[in-house]
This record gives C-alpha cells, sequence and structure tokens, in this order.
C-alpha cells in the first residue's frame, strides 16, 4: 500500500528520489481512495518553479477538489501528459503510472524532513 | 395551530427574545383589505405604469420587443417546470434537465461554440464571468473591454473584476466602433481578454475579426457579446474567433417585464469548460445504458469548490431558458432567421423613413452614418428625454437615450424597429417624431 522505499509527506503526497538531484511526485493510496473517482488533473507547467509546501497542481474528483503540495522546493522538468486523459491512473496505479510531475531538487536535503513509511503509516493511523 | 406544538401563545414563541428587545405597540400598517379591495388597489397601482399594450415600441439598447408565440407561455406554465425546483436529484428531475440540456445545445448551436451552461442572470453578468473566465485560464489580471458595449455590461463588469484583482481598461471608439489603433496600444502579453459586443450598443457591426486577430496575437481571449437574435443572419461567434460568447437572451421568447427577469447565456470552446461558473447539466447513460441527464461537473462549482471556484453563482434562470428554448423551437430554423431578417428589414425602413426629414426643422439626423443591424442613434435639436416624452405622448416609446446610460451627449438616443413592427407602426412613429420635433 506504501511502499518502503519512498518518503511521504503529511498532505498524501509520495516522493520517489531519482538520478541527477529529481524527484517523482504522485498522491498515495490512502489519497487517492479518499478522493474517489479522480476525474481531471490540472498539472504545473514544465518549467514552473514550486516552493515546498505551496500547492503546485490541483486533483479534481466527482466529489472534491484537493490542493497538490510540492513536497520539496526546485524546478518542475516533467509531468505526466497522460493524465489529461486518463486521470484515472491516479486511483489505478498511484505510484507508478499515476505520478504527477518530476521535480528537479533546489536542495536535495530538504528530503530528510519527509516521512518514512512507517510514520507515514503511522500518520493515516495504519501503523 | 398552538394547540398542536403544545404552545399556549404566539408569544411563547418569542421567549428566546428578551424582553428589552421585543418591539412594543403596534406595527404601522393600514388595516386589512378584502379581496376585492385589494384587486381595486393594486389595480390603481398598476395603472400608473403604461406598457406595451398602450405604447408602441420602438426601442432597444440590450432588451427588445420581438414577437412570442402564444404557445411559449403555455410550456413554461406547466407546472411540473412552473413550480419545479432546482434539478439535484437527478432521478426525480429528468424532464427539467433534459429541458436545460436543450437550452445549452441551443446555445452551442446559435453561438457556435462547444459548450454552454445552464444560463446566468442577464447578459451583463454573463459578460462579468466570461472576462473572468478568460483570468482563470490565462493566468493573467488585466482586461479589455470596448467602449461600445452597453454601458451598463461594463458599469457590472467592473463592480464583478474590481476586488478581484483584475485591472478594466476601456479601448475607447472611434466614430461609433471601437478604435482598432487604440485596441493596438492598449494590448500587451499580460492582457487576458478583450470584451467586445457586436453588433454594439449603438447597433453598429464590429471588426470582429480583426480584434480576434489582435487579441490571440497578444495571448488573450477573445469574448463576444452578441443579440442572440442577430445570429440568424450574422455569423455566429465561433466562426470569427470568440473563444467566449455572453449575452442577454431576453429577445429570446421573454417579454420585456419593465426590465426583468432576464436571461444571461454563456458559451465557450471545449477546453475552457472548467473555468465556467454556473450549473451545467449533462447527458450519460444509467446502468442499465439508458439516456439520463445530470447535472455535471460540480467541482468547478462554489458548493464544492470554495474559495477556488471562479464565481459564486449557484443558480440560473431556469424558466426564462425554457421560454428561450420553446422559443427557437416553436419558430425553427426558418422562423428565426425570419426573425432576424425582417427585424434588419424593417429597422431600415425606419432609417429610411427618418432620413426624410433630415433637413427639415428639429434638425433630425443619425449620429453615425454606419452599417447596423435592428437599431441605430439619432440626435436632434431637442433634448433626448424632452423628445421620448412628447413620443410617449403620443403613444410611441423610443430610446434609451444617452443621458439614461451615462453617456453624451444629451440630444442622442437609441431607435428601434423589430419584425413585431407593422409598416403602419413605423409610419405613424415617424409622423409622431416629426411632430414631437416641431411641438
Amino acid at each position: 500500500m506504501h511502499p518502503e522505499e519512498l518518503r511521504y509527506t503529511k498532505e498524501h503526497e509520495w516522493v520517489r528520489v531519482e538520478e541527477g538531484r529529481k524527484a517523482r511526485v504522485g498522491v498515495t493510496h490512502y489519497a487517492q481512495h479518499q478522493l474517489g473517482d479522480v476525474v481531471f488533473v490540472e498539472l504545473p507547467g514544465t518549467g514552473d518553479r514550486v516552493e515546498a509546501g505551496k500547492s503546485f497542481a490541483v486533483v479534481e474528483s466527482v466529489k472534491s477538489v484537493s490542493d497538490i503540495y510540492a513536497p520539496v522546493g526546485g524546478r518542475v522538468v516533467e509531468v505526466n501528459a497522460q493524465l489529461e486523459d486518463q486521470p484515472e491512473l491516479i486511483n489505478e496505479d498511484p505510484y507508478g503510472k499515476g505520478w504527477i510531475a518530476v521535480i528537479e531538487m533546489d536542495d536535495p536535503a530538504e528530503i530528510n524532513a519527509l516521512l518514512s513509511a512507517a510514520q507515514y503509516k503511522e500518520h493515516i493511523g495504519e501503523a | 395551530m398552538l394547540r398542536t406544538i403544545g404552545v399556549a401563545s404566539v408569544e411563547e414563541l418569542f421567549c428566546d427574545i428578551p424582553e428589552e428587545l421585543r418591539f412594543k405597540g403596534r406595527l404601522d400598517l393600514p388595516p386589512g383589505l378584502s379581496e376585492p379591495e385589494l384587486l381595486a388597489h393594486l389595480r390603481e397601482l398598476a395603472g400608473k405604469n403604461r406598457h406595451l399594450d398602450q405604447l408602441v415600441c420602438f426601442a432597444g439598447g440590450g432588451a427588445y420587443d420581438h414577437v412570442i408565440p402564444s404557445a411559449v407561455r403555455t410550456v413554461i406554465s406547466r407546472s411540473e417546470f412552473y413550480t419545479s425546483y432546482t434539478p439535484y436529484q437527478a432521478e426525480i428531475t429528468q424532464g427539467v434537465l433534459q429541458s436545460i440540456f436543450e437550452f445549452q445545445t441551443l446555445i452551442c448551436q446559435l453561438t457556435g461554440l462547444d459548450v454552454a451552461n445552464a444560463s446566468m442572470y442577464d447578459g451583463a453578468s454573463a459578460c462579468a464571468e466570461g472576462l473572468i473566465m478568460a483570468c482563470a485560464h490565462t493566468g493573467k489580471a488585466r482586461v479589455l473591454v470596448a467602449q461600445s458595449i452597453h454601458p451598463e455590461y461594463r458599469l457590472v463588469a467592473e463592480t464583478y473584476l474590481r476586488h478581484q484583482g483584475i485591472a478594466v481598461d476601456i479601448v475607447p471608439c472611434a466614430q461609433g466602433v471601437v478604435d482598432l489603433a487604440a485596441l493596438a496600444e492598449r494590448l500587451g502579453t499580460d492582457v487576458a481578454g478583450l470584451l467586445v459586443q457586436h453588433p454594439n450598443f449603438f447597433g453598429h457591426l464590429e471588426p470582429v475579426r480583426e480584434a480576434a486577430q489582435a487579441v490571440h496575437a497578444a495571448g488573450g481571449l477573445f469574448v463576444v457579446a452578441v443579440d442572440p437574435i442577430s445570429l440568424g443572419i450574422l455569423e455566429p461567434p465561433g466562426a470569427y474567433g470568440a473563444d467566449i460568447a455572453a449575452g442577454e437572451g431576453q429577445a429570446l421568447g421573454n417579454p420585456l417585464s419593465f426590465g426583468g427577469p432576464y436571461l444571461g447565456f454563456l458559451s465557450a470552446k471545449e477546453e475552457l469548460v472548467r473555468k465556467m461558473p454556473g450549473r451545467i447539466v449533462g447527458e450519460t447513460v444509467d446502468a442499465q445504458g439508458r439516456r439520463g441527464y445530470v447535472l455535471t461537473l460540480q467541482a468547478r462549482e462554489q458548493h464544492i469548490r470554495r474559495h477556488r471556484a471562479t464565481s459564486n453563482i449557484c443558480t440560473n434562470q431556469a424558466l426564462n431558458a425554457l421560454a428561450a428554448s420553446a422559443y427557437l423551437a416553436l419558430l425553427g430554423k426558418e422562423g428565426f432567421r425570419e426573425a432576424a431578417y425582417l427585424s434588419f428589414q424593417k429597422a431600415h425602413y425606419l432609417e429610411a423613413r427618418l432620413r426624410e426629414l433630415s433637413g427639415k426643422p428639429g434638425g433630425l439626423s443619425r449620429r453615425w452614418d454606419l452599417p447596423f443591424f435592428k437599431e441605430f442613434v439619432i440626435q436632434s435639436a431637442v433634448p433626448a428625454g424632452e423628445l421620448q416624452r412628447r413620443l410617449i405622448a403620443r403613444g410611441f416609446l423610443a430610446g434609451p437615450s444617452f443621458s439614461q446610460v451615462g453617456l453624451e451627449p444629451d440630444n442622442a438616443l437609441l431607435v428601434c424597429a423589430t419584425e413585431a413592427r407593422s409598416r403602419a407602426e413605423i409610419d405613424g412613429f415617424v409622423e409622431a417624431v416629426k411632430a414631437s420635433l416641431t411641438e
């Protein structure tokens, strides 16, 4: 449900650190379950600058609209254009095909402030 | 009733309000009237107004006296429509939802755009919301508005945008249409959109193709306010580059009613649908594969999006929209085209007859000699308000005058002729103008 190798935020985003100071970001299984069927994703633009803790994308489900907060600060270098036609990928494969964006981190040390899988599970009451 | 709810007196119901705050004494109301006395009193009050059973209407300026087939009233008077509440529960309001879906479809067909909502309060607020959509879509905070739009539409747009941090710049008009050179000067990469009315407030046709190209080149959207009847002979906004179309739908099957209730419509290209305010009805299939209708894309609206919604409208003008749909269905494509063409012809007949009066005492002339659809601006030696009074005394309504909408000069006013005007009425009006000028 919540892969061990990822880092998490209290607002239910996950981060996978990749080569070259890159952080791939999405929302957790818990988040997609709470949201219900995702019908639309407002993606950031490639090249946009993002700040840790500030909203950088919006996910819309049938019953709600949720801000997605950048877990780390930096520059958006890639967005998942597939979500434009298939927003349901967030529900079906939140950690794989449902990724939202890749951020090139200004300060990779910001990762250390994020939650581990165990800490996240405790946060959502699953520990 | 008191006994049923277990209370001894009406006063007991107010026991939570402190004694010192309660109103003591009697309300200053006259004694009650019996039903016949009341009817007589209301008749007396209503008699102070003069309406179109008593005056022949040559007034324009955004609301018009067009022919409304009697069947429209019959359709909207059905209690299923007339007393229906908002169709939140799709399972029990398929009829209302379908009627709204048909209205939306008709607006898309008329305006040549992809999506339309279930209607807005009126043309002015629909235009304001169109500008807000442009800002939401582009992320920019400045809009341009042509000076030749209805002055009240401009005031409403300014009111809507003032506290949202959006700057409204007016593009002046030269000789009764928007000045393209002035537009070019004011455009910039920070402009979210441009609002132009076509035909404009003065009745003239605007250079919409050039305006569309100019605002698109600058990265902004083109918002057009249209008279829906004009779409019976003019090109639809979608064909000349509009991204958003808005306007006043009163002319479609709704009477003048002393100013309301009226009917705003709003349509746009598909990619803008998520920025569109108001209710939207969608067509879908149920679990058994049967076609059904439902309020959709509700995550745009303020009851879900809250502060992130682009608007706080959460209603529509359902009965007026139904009247518009019934009107269009009754006229059909041919009838609609005819209504537009006859309005055009009769207004031009009016203009030709009035032109016979120029050079005669009274100094009547057209303010601008430009192509127009069904209304145009005249001026004379008589102040417009006085001319209007003299015409009313002779049984004709003309206007609005420029002064009535905050414009100058005070001797200019609009005159309009629709398909509803007979030749005898137009000739009578011209005689009345002639007499009024030399009174």
